[in-house]
């Protein structure tokens, strides 16, 4: 295990992040996608985007690439935690423990005997909008790996020992952060923003959903939802078109056309409150939600422009000069764009002494109201610009998986394949009065603050 | 050192496996094309690069031996400090220009500091890494610092260190089974460091680090990506090349570690807790202190006993027995002198941590008792030369597993000549460094638990 050196930035710990790890996933994900242009893409010689379209009509981005002997696959069936059955909360996470744990004739030990010896590795991880899929493979044990995946994905036994084994560690997992303050702040906090939606319902389940799934709930759930209207799917590494086409029929060909899900409901996130979580903690959370934006929505390139300047950009931005250069108050501070299918917030998060949480949360609002009144300055929107243009390659196309992850996120967001091109050119187009706008738009409202602490003491917040 | 137990998510260790083995990752024959080439500057600065010319992105890192183990008394934390501090006004740039330099071309930057070494790195498109040493290099003798940047970054890594240990129980008691595993080696003390050494941290105290550690000749650059050596070598000449030599550091000889002849126990009951959990580790030697063959075998005995679902204290105790909601071993393998060997594990359902503790202390002593099958040997060897491979696919993996194991002691060879040397371990082997260090007796548990008893 390696252990963790310490970073000069690492990531945010504040409750947002321990958003459960599937809501956290897809946030991701679909963030990531945003910020890819064509320069950085074409300087990468070999890196030609094709699209696959097999027999059976399942179709796959692909980026051929030989120069190491592996294949990295990536998909995505479009439904997710929000869509487990009221009062089987969970479900999809834990049918996503399930695939690796037999499938067809093979039970769970035979499966992942085999798996070992194709060299291959496969995780299935719920979201709240997605069932994700990943496989990394050795080129030259493909053949096997394919069959496993196809096993996996048509074929999963569900059998009920790995139900039950799978059932129970997620169990301990949610009986292990019954206390932990972070988590309890967190459900809060989505029950807070969220109400009666299904994203207030947390991921994992709760002991209560957990003990009344059954192994025919699971069954129903996948053959409900595994279609091919919903699927994307992108593959990276050392595999032709042809070869791939034939594998893509293999695995997905025989999947029904359409899912039979109810749709999920959209829903605006509750602003407006204060949440007190009280706990005798050295360090107090902060957490404050904002309007956010549709992807699809024209002035999107506007506020994740807005949101890099206010506090999306690692060490440049406002909030961390203010916060965390100029006085020391916190570790981390960001703020981000989240975008779930149906719901968009921008949440800013930090973490603080506990005497002088107060001073933190004032400061933070501060900044927040300059950029609502000001907006940005012409300097930090061209500097910002050129680093979502310029940093896409880097943060996105560093190994075969996270390109295929990426290609994933595109196509899940409707993007055709040319629609990639124009990226670079929607960014560049966004005005400083475009940006003000933005930031009158979304940051006048009056967010949600959540404070996980010992109650605030230092000033008035 | 760290990572004290329970990855309460149960399943979700299995991807976590990945990670591990990418870092312990080693080359395989299949490897071969990845040459890197390594040279020499006159100052004394070490350079690798590992050509990768699959994306056009370098990874540019500047590796110092120093790190949070080669402090001096009292001054926990200063090694990691520092790592903050070298983000400020040089005489030739100021405060902040890197970041802004990086962030306008698109690239990434960060730093992070180690028991044994501290690194800062750029990834960047290559047209612009000759600017990147030139800043690196500027800032290796050129920093300035006043009083009050030094307060203000001391107040970030006092709430990093609340962020990190303070208000986490978990992290609160590995810190202090450190201090209790490590009787008189510096791997005691975390890296962040003790809260009230940190907080007398000053400028003096930087300065000083900082002269005695920052020279080319206790640095490791490594490049890799798509460039050429010959290109890269020119360019260190360029920027690095010109640094006045240091000083020669003495080596690196820092106490060592009594033989131990008792079992300790440290405890936390915190409120934060509701599922116990437990992890056990010994002293064992490091790649770097270890007779030839021993740490590998070390390495094979942590992924047979405890490395992923295929191990067989996952086998037996979450999947056949039903009892732990996870259980696990892991060889902290790179270290500059001997590191340590850890099991863990936590009850899920009516179990009892102690029911957990005793079937992972059984699991030990039948490895020691009847040692472990070829199958299992050949399995564990394969799995590693994959890792390799799946390495291979990440520029920083590759620029990290190089750079550490230079910036603790090992050489290229070390790197390179791992597949093979792994491939050789026999199975007598592997039995011979469980029962050589697996002893129960003489080893070092932690315990979180939660306020009132949950069993136990």
């Amino acid at each position: 295990m390696m252990t963790l050196a310490l970073e000069r930035m690492s990531s945010v710990p504040s409750p947002e992040k321990r958003e459960g790890k599937v809501c956290r996933a897809i946030a991701t994900v679909c963030f990531a996608l945003f910020f890819l242009q064509l320069p950085a893409l074409e300087a990468r010689a070999e890196m030609n985007f094709q699209e696959v379209k097999s027999k059976k009509g399942v179709t796959a981005w692909l980026v051929e690439d030989h120069s190491i002997p592996l294949i990295a696959l990536r998909f995505v069936f479009d439904s997710g935690s929000a869509q487990d059955p009221a009062g089987k909360e969970g479900l999809v996470n834990l049918m996503t423990g399930l695939f690796d744990e037999g499938a067809g004739d093979l039970d769970s030990d035979a499966f992942q005997q085999k798996l070992d010896d194709a060299g291959a590795e496969m995780s299935f991880q719920a979201a709240c909008d997605g069932t994700y899929g990943s496989m990394r493979m050795l080129s030259e044990e493909k053949d096997l790996a394919f069959e496993l995946l196809q096993l996996a994905v048509n074929s999963p036994r569900f059998d009920q020992a790995p139900i039950d084994r799978i059932r129970s560690q997620i169990l301990s997992g949610i009986l292990a952060n019954e206390r932990d303050p972070n988590t309890v702040a967190q459900q809060r906090w989505l029950r807070a923003i969220y109400g009666q939606h299904p994203y207030a319902r947390p991921g994992e389940g709760t002991k209560e959903s957990l003990a009344t799934i059954t192994a025919s709930d699971i069954k129903t759930f996948r053959k409900a939802s595994f279609a091919r209207r919903g699927l994307h799917v992108a593959v990276v590494g050392d595999i032709d078109a042809a070869t791939l086409s034939g594998k893509l029929d293999e695995v997905f060909g025989d999947l029904p056309q359409v899912d039979t899900l109810a749709p999920v409901a959209d829903v605006t996130p509750r602003l407006g409150q204060q949440l007190e979580v009280n706990y005798d903690l050295p360090q107090t959370s902060l957490q404050l939600a904002w309007p956010g934006v549709k992807p699809s929505s024209p002035d999107f390139y506007a506020a994740v422009l807005m949101n890099e300047i206010l506090g999306g950009s690692p060490f440049a931005s406002r909030l961390f000069e203010e916060v965390r250069e100029k006085r020391g108050l916190a570790y981390g501070v960001s703020s981000r764009l989240i975008d779930h299918e149906h719901s968009h917030a921008l949440v800013v998060a930090t973490a603080t002494r506990s005497d002088r949480a107060a001073e933190t949360l004032a400061i933070v609002r501060k900044v927040v109201k300059e950029m609502a009144e000001k907006g940005p300055t012409e300097e930090e929107l061209a500097a910002t610009k050129k680093y979502l243009i310029g940093s896409f390659a880097i943060n996105h196309l560093k190994s075969s998986d996270s390109i295929a992850a990426t290609l994933v996120g595109l196509q899940r967001d409707n993007f055709a394949m040319d629609y990639i091109k124009n990226r670079a050119a929607l960014i560049e187009a966004v005005s400083l009065e475009d940006v003000r706008t933005e930031a009158r738009k979304l940051l006048s409202a009056d967010p949600t603050v959540m404070i996980v602490g010992p109650p605030l003491t230092d000033i008035k917040g | 050192m760290t990572m004290f137990a329970a990855n309460p998510g149960g399943w979700v260790s299995k991807t976590l496996l990945v990670t591990i083995l990418v870092f312990t990752g080693i080359r395989s024959p299949m490897a071969g094309e990845w040459s890197s080439s390594e040279f020499l500057l006159r100052n004394g600065m070490e350079v690798v690069v590992i050509p990768d010319h699959r994306a056009p992105v370098v990874t540019h890192m500047v590796w110092y031996k120093v790190g949070s183990a080669d402090e001096p008394p009292g001054k926990s934390g200063i090694a990691h400090f520092f790592e903050h501090l070298m983000f400020k006004a040089t005489a030739n740039h100021t405060a902040g220009e890197l970041d802004r330099t990086v962030s306008e071309i698109g690239g990434s930057k960060n730093a992070f500091t180690y028991y044994d070494y501290t690194a800062f790195h750029e990834t960047v498109p290559p047209s612009a890494l000759e600017q990147m040493m030139g800043f690196e290099a500027d800032r290796m003798r050129n920093l300035i610092l006043t009083d009050d940047v030094v307060k203000t970054e001391r107040d970030v890594i006092l709430e990093e260190r609340r962020s990190r240990i303070d208000n986490n129980p978990q992290a609160v008691l590995e810190e202090e089974v450190d201090a209790t595993l490590w009787q008189n080696q510096p791997y005691r003390i975390s890296v962040i460091g003790w809260m009230q050494e940190m907080e007398q941290l000053n400028r003096e105290d930087a300065k000083a680090f900082y002269d005695v550690y920052y020279h080319p000749n206790n640095a490791v650059l490594v490049v890799a990506g798509d460039v050429d050596p010959d290109a890269v070598k020119a360019m260190a000449e360029r920027t690095y090349g010109k640094i006045v030599r240091g000083p020669d550091l003495p080596p690196r000889i820092r106490p060592i570690e009594p033989e131990q002849n008792t079992k300790r126990i440290v405890t936390l009951t915190d409120a934060r807790v509701s599922v116990p959990s437990f992890s056990t580790q010994w002293v064992v030697p490091s790649y770097h202190t270890a007779k030839p063959g021993e740490a590998e075998a070390l390495d094979l005995l942590a992924e047979i006993l405890g490395g992923d679902h295929h191990s067989r204290l996952y086998q037996q105790l979450v999947v056949k027995q039903g009892i732990a909601s996870t259980a696990g071993a892991y060889f902290q393998s790179t270290m500059l002198d001997n590191t340590n060997f850890t099991v863990y594990g936590a009850p899920r359902g009516d179990a009892k941590l102690a029911d957990v503790e005793a079937a992972v202390d059984a699991e030990i002593a039948r490895i020691v008792k009847d040692g472990v099958t070829g199958d299992e040997l050949e399995r564990a060897k394969t799995r590693y030369v994959r890792s390799m491979i799946f390495a291979r696919d990440k520029q920083k993996d590759m620029a990290n597993m190089y750079g550490s194991t230079l910036a603790s002691g090992g050489n290229v060879k070390d790197v390179e000549e791992r597949p093979e040397r792994v491939r050789k371990v026999t199975a007598e082997q592997v039995k011979l460094v469980a029962a050589r260090y697996l002893v129960l007796d003489h080893s070092t548990t932690g315990y979180l638990l939660p306020q009132q008893q949950v069993g136990n």
